[in-house]
């Protein structure tokens, strides 16, 4: 059956609109990419000719190699945490009543709306008071408070979509609460919990304002490097860097997409 | 009473979380009531000096910019948004499915560095489109986009994206097809249809995704940094100036504050306003 001309045309004009926001999207990946492959220090479009010295340079530059290993310190640490922090609380949510349970939500999300630079500058205020370092437990704190509304998230789409039926049957058949958290919640949960920790593992890596600020020259992170890098030069080995984050992202993303299912995750899927 | 089994265990490591972030902006509120000693980085006794300076026309401009930064890149992202998120979860076609949600949640987990150097290479004055439309003849001399706010704009509607994508396709995804067909089936137009149904039915994820909009747009610091070179003052950018260009940390607080407190405000009158839209969707 063909459709009516208008509505054909309306069909075509979404696809070209649809096409044109993807490009938008792509275009600086892409063009980024054009430069990274660039062999001079000057950029020029098209590049006069092309070489690997910039990906050489980029994983053998000193500060992005500490912050590399500085940053990975802290997001191991971070959103393994936030991980352990967010599920729990999730699950209370969840579940239960309690006092103050809606502050505490409340509170926990409020980093989704709180300037990342006014989180920062408050745990850079509250240690200069108390005379806690500015070392590494301070930014791991911060990366926690940062990605915990995420995880939260994930957990709480998880449990929502959960089979309550299957721990009710687990009761019935004599299994203790630890028990039923243990082999049946738990196991089922998993999913979730694991892209819960993907995501905050990659947005940990990658936050860049609030390390800003409770960094120092010899704990900064790799985006804190970089912004250090491209304040002082302009030739593309920033765009070489870029180009590695991006491959490794996506890589990432599309594994967590084959294996997870991330529309489920993210809810996005189609309800009915 | 209702058993609750490991209650404490599950809520208190959260408590201390929040216990830690409440600290900090209570440290942020008590720095903005200190007076600023130039030259130390201990700060004075209690004023109100603070938030008077907070009137000077420099920081009133800092924020109204700031404010018509993150509406623009709010409505923008909106605009854009909302026909990717439908294409995402309309569309029969798995692979389409995949690569349209790769391709959208990418950008959001590649940090505001990697992307606001992007775009400075894209939109530079030897840059991709500059280089593109000399190559074609179309201009003479290279387009202004760095150190203007369409060049902000523009790189922060890209920060925004992919949230608003998702956001809008969790409300999208949520709608019951059976509306539409219904309406569809009573001779509504597919346009009259998507007006009249879908489009009253997603406002919740509207209202989610330009709430969030805003607030990152608000927060962002590297993009009008970098983009904006000095030429685009936000309050992020003065925050940061601030305190470290000048040590001023109690008026870096003051700043923080008015701002969290204009966010607030915002948000509330952007919920204010949209909720009877919301409405139209209830039946």
């Amino acid at each position: 059956m063909r459709q009516p001309l208008p509505q054909r045309l309306l069909g075509i004009s979404g696809k070209l609109l649809i096409a044109a926001i993807l490009g938008f999207i792509i275009l600086p990946a892409v063009v980024v990419t054009i430069a990274a492959f660039n062999s001079k220090a000057i950029l020029t479009f098209p590049p006069s000719a092309y070489s690997f010295r910039w990906f050489e340079r980029a994983v053998s530059y000193g500060d992005f190699k500490k912050g590399f290993q500085a940053g990975l310190t802290v997001t191991l640490w971070a959103s393994t945490i936030a991980l352990v922090v967010g599920a729990a609380f999730a699950f209370a949510i969840n579940r239960y009543q309690f006092k103050f349970k809606r502050a505490l939500e409340g509170l926990l999300l409020s980093p989704l709306i709180v300037p990342h630079f006014t989180i920062g500058l408050g745990l850079l205020m509250l240690a200069a008071q108390t005379g806690l370092p500015r070392g590494y437990p301070l930014i791991v704190f911060c990366h926690v408070v940062l990605v915990l509304p995420f995880v939260m998230r994930c957990a709480y789409i998880s449990l929502q979509n959960l089979d309550t039926r299957l721990e009710l049957a687990a009761a019935s058949l004599g299994a203790s609460p630890l028990k039923i958290l243990l082999t049946v919640t738990l196991p089922l949960l998993v999913p979730g919990l694991v892209s819960g920790w993907l995501f905050a593992a990659i947005l940990s890596f990658n936050e860049f304002t609030a390390s800003l600020f409770v960094t120092t020259q010899a704990t900064q992170t790799l985006p804190v490097a970089m912004y250090n890098y491209v304040r002082e030069y302009a030739d593309p080995t920033l765009a070489a860097l870029s180009v590695i984050y991006i491959v490794v992202t996506a890589v990432l993303l599309s594994l967590a997409n084959a294996y997870l299912g991330l529309g489920k995750v993210l809810n996005v899927e189609q309800g009915r | 009473m209702t058993r609750r089994p490991f209650l404490g265990w599950f809520v208190s490591p959260a408590g201390l979380v929040a216990l830690g972030l409440a600290a900090a902006l209570a440290a942020v509120f008590q720095y903005s009531l200190r007076a600023y000693i130039p030259g130390s980085l201990d700060v004075g006794g209690f004023t109100l000096g603070n938030f008077a300076d907070l009137l000077k026309p420099i920081y009133g401009s800092a924020f109204l910019q700031t404010v018509a930064l993150c509406f623009e890149t709010a409505v923008i992202t909106l605009l854009l948004g909302y026909p990717l998120a439908y294409a995402l979860v309309r569309t029969r076609n798995k692979a389409l499915k995949s690569v349209i949600l790769i391709i959208a949640v990418t950008p959001l987990f590649l940090g505001e560095v990697v992307r606001t150097y992007s775009w400075m290479i894209v939109l530079g004055n030897n840059g991709f489109i500059n280089s593109v439309l000399m190559g074609l003849g179309l201009i003479q001399k290279p387009v202004q986009f760095m150190f203007t706010s369409f060049g902000v704009v523009v790189a922060l509607v890209h920060v925004t994206l992919p949230v608003m994508v998702i956001m809008l396709a969790a409300a999208l995804s949520h709608i019951d097809r059976d509306y539409e067909k219904a309406a569809e089936s009573l001779g509504a137009g597919p346009i009259r249809a998507f007006l009249t149904v879908t489009l009253p039915l997603s406002m919740p994820g509207i209202i989610a995704g330009v709430t969030t909009a805003f607030a990152w747009t608000f927060s962002a610091f590297a993009t009008p940094q970098l983009i904006g070179g000095g030429r685009v003052n936000t309050i992020s950018t003065l925050v940061y100036q601030l305190g470290f260009a000048s040590f001023n940390f109690p008026f870096a607080a003051t700043l923080s504050v008015a701002g969290l407190a204009l966010t607030l405000v915002v948000l509330a009158l952007l919920k204010r306003v949209m909720r009877p839209l919301e409405k139209l969707g209830e039946h």
